[in-house]
């Protein structure tokens, strides 16, 4: 019988060290740049990244709290298997099934970002979070009434202590508390990464560097390296959409910027489909025949399609296509989107979600 | 005589009280001595008092009931005739005045003792306070569930930047399609932010105002007293300003080129209508 016990008791030990496990791995590295990025453009000095901030950070990122029903969290509409994208909704699909206008973007490399949202909208991280908790078709919410709920929730206070020091839970910690979820989303792990760092066992293969050149010629003066976009507004000629989504004229009210939408990451495409602000292209090999053969001229259209002889877009034979497709496979991070440090926490961990 | 001596004391007594008093008032300014001033915005609404869920009608004969009138005041300063002018600090310059709170229509703020004939403030929440970090929006710029601002919803999340004017209510003749309230509850709703773009110049609806004080009393701001600057802050003016505004034909205005012509009508809004000053306690102001 004692035998029995201590065996169970083992194997007790042996199943909570694995639940711990599951967590967070044995050390929390905290925010590392990696080697082939720039220097980051949010201002870590003002939010310093700790385990337990990174923790808070998480668990209200999967905190369904955050919404007027307590039904919708960050989490629900940016999955980590789709890259932090909504895997499969071409809008975003909010509280009282409410659908959007746009695609939801992937919440990754944010803190090498400087303006968020398709047209840029929102200016600082710290403020993201507002759009997604006030929008009436995502969480139909408000600031101060999440704060209310976090207040009189059993673990909340304690959490909110572990982090910052007292247990006062104010917008500027809730903010930061998310931010810092959200900087520890780096995606630096694919191929084309670990071949830029020179990571031994890793290259490209004669397809991919055919690619590679290809986008470096064609692609790359938006799509700049190392995050696949330059942060630029750009009308890439897509037919406007039957609500005429105006883009980022929403925000300066400036005609030349109607139609244009913040060019987006190739980062991890192959998890984030569909694309385009709306969601209308389903396929990686759609959106190339829409530069190829699919483009709609109008007056902000991005003088860069413009061809000398008239045309508008970018000639690619099938097989460049194909090779550049072998490349922007090497964008894909596996390990991102896999990343536990990043899951969602299980029902009998030590973040459980009540 | 004995008698008549005892009374005599007395109004000697009183009218030497009146007189110190009043040599108080006029004991010179110690600028190293701070004194209360506040402003306070008194909503009325043309001629009449200005009253939630009451009746009202614009310059276009359109009949309306207002039912949230709220907007955030900032960057308060004041000028003596001297010229001088005494800018109070950013971080305790920011207010959020709100119809159906009375006791939010007073801006209490610390100023050094003077005589001053000029107010300045700003309609709105300047530029640079809309860019800062969240841990530099306090008090009424912070999303804090007892002191913030957005429970009265005055922040664009998908736009960021403070909503500065916010401003709605009922008008029977707005029709129930997309031209006006799609859900029939007849609204209007006037929400007037912008602060000219982060990182794209767009419209600036931010206003300054400035009041001359000398006609309708100086402020005489004086160490242990407060001078209460009394403004009018007439509503009417939102649609029977400079631009003549028809609430059918425009009852939502967010953020677009049309909210310039809401933001040109807020200067002639105000108006001082008298100063208190000396004033001991607040209960002299109700």
């Amino acid at each position: 019988m004692k035998k029995i016990i201590v065996f169970l008791s083992l194997l007790f030990l042996v199943w909570a060290c694995k639940k711990a496990d599951e967590v967070l791995p044995d050390t929390f590295l905290g925010f590392v740049r990696p080697s082939n990025f720039p220097e980051p453009q949010y201002d870590l000095s003002r939010n310093g990244i700790t385990q337990a901030g990174f923790e808070l950070g998480k668990r209200l990122f999967y905190e369904g709290r955050l919404s007027r029903n307590n039904t919708i969290s960050c989490g629900s509409c940016h999955i980590q298997s789709a890259a932090f994208t909504h895997h499969g909704h071409d809008v975003s699909h909010g509280i009282d099934d409410r659908l959007g206008t746009r695609n939801p973007q992937p919440i990754m490399n944010m803190a090498w970002d400087k303006e968020f949202f398709w047209e840029g909208g929102v200016f600082d991280l710290d403020l993201a979070a507002v759009r997604a908790i006030t929008s009436e078709v995502e969480m139909d919410e408000t600031v101060p009434n999440v704060l209310l709920k976090l207040r009189a929730h059993p673990e909340y206070p304690s959490l909110f202590e572990k982090a910052f020091g007292t247990p006062e839970i104010t917008d500027e910690r809730f903010f930061k508390a998310l931010s810092q979820f959200m900087l520890m989303a780096i995606s630096d792990q694919s191929k084309y990464d670990k071949v830029m760092r020179n990571e031994s066992g890793f290259a490209f293969s004669d397809e991919e560097k055919a690619g590679y050149l290809f986008f470096q010629n064609k692609c790359s003066s938006c799509h700049s390296e190392p995050f696949f976009k330059d942060k630029i507004y750009r009308n890439n000629g897509l037919k406007p959409s039957v609500i005429n989504d105006l883009g980022r004229y929403e925000i300066t009210l400036n005609p030349l910027d109607k139609y244009k939408f913040k060019v987006p990451s190739l980062r991890n495409w192959q998890y984030t489909s569909p694309y385009m602000h709306d969601g209308r292209f389903l396929t990686i090999e759609r959106v190339l025949e829409h530069y190829r053969n699919g483009m709609v001229d109008s007056e902000t259209l991005d003088p860069i399609f413009r061809n000398p002889d008239g045309s508008i877009g970018i000639a690619m034979t099938d097989a460049e296509v194909a090779n550049l497709i072998a490349f922007l496979k090497t964008l894909n991070d596996k390990e991102f989107v896999t990343n536990p440090l990043l899951s969602e926490p299980t029902i009998g961990s030590s973040t459980t979600i009540n | 005589m004995s008698k008549i001596n005892f009374n005599n004391i007395a109004i000697l007594l009183f009218l030497t009280f009146t007189l110190a008093s009043c040599k108080k008032n006029d004991v010179e300014i110690d600028e190293n001595k701070m004194g209360d001033f506040s402003v306070e915005f008194q909503n009325i609404m043309g001629g009449e008092t200005f009253k939630l869920d009451w009746e009202y009608k614009n310059a276009k004969n359109e009949p309306f009931k207002v039912s949230t009138l709220n907007y955030f005041i900032s960057n308060i300063k004041l000028k003596n005739a001297n010229g001088e002018t005494y800018v109070v600090p950013a971080e305790e310059s920011y207010f959020l005045v709100k119809a159906d709170d009375l006791s939010s229509r007073f801006t209490n703020v610390k100023v050094p003792e003077g005589d001053y004939t000029e107010l300045s403030f700003i309609l709105g929440v300047d530029s640079l306070r809309n860019t800062m970090n969240v841990e530099d929006r306090k008090g009424v710029l912070s999303f804090d569930p007892d002191a913030g601002h957005s429970g009265g919803g005055m922040y664009w999340g998908w736009n960021s930047g403070y909503i500065f004017f916010k401003y709605e209510g009922t008008c029977q003749l707005i029709s129930d399609d997309q031209n006006g309230d799609p859900t029939g509850k007849k609204q209007f709703k006037y929400h007037i932010g912008g602060f000219g773009g982060y990182s794209s110049p767009t419209i600036n609806n931010i206003k300054e105002i400035t009041l001359n004080l000398s006609n309708a009393g100086n402020a005489q701001v004086r160490e242990g007293f407060r001078s209460n600057a009394h403004l009018f802050v007439d509503i009417s003016k939102v649609f029977n300003g400079p631009n003549v505004i028809s609430i059918v034909e425009h009852p939502n205005v967010m953020f677009s080129e049309f909210s310039q012509n809401i933001a040109n009508n807020f200067p002639s809004m105000f108006s001082h209508d008298h100063t208190e000053n000396f004033v001991k306690s607040s209960e002299e102001l109700d």
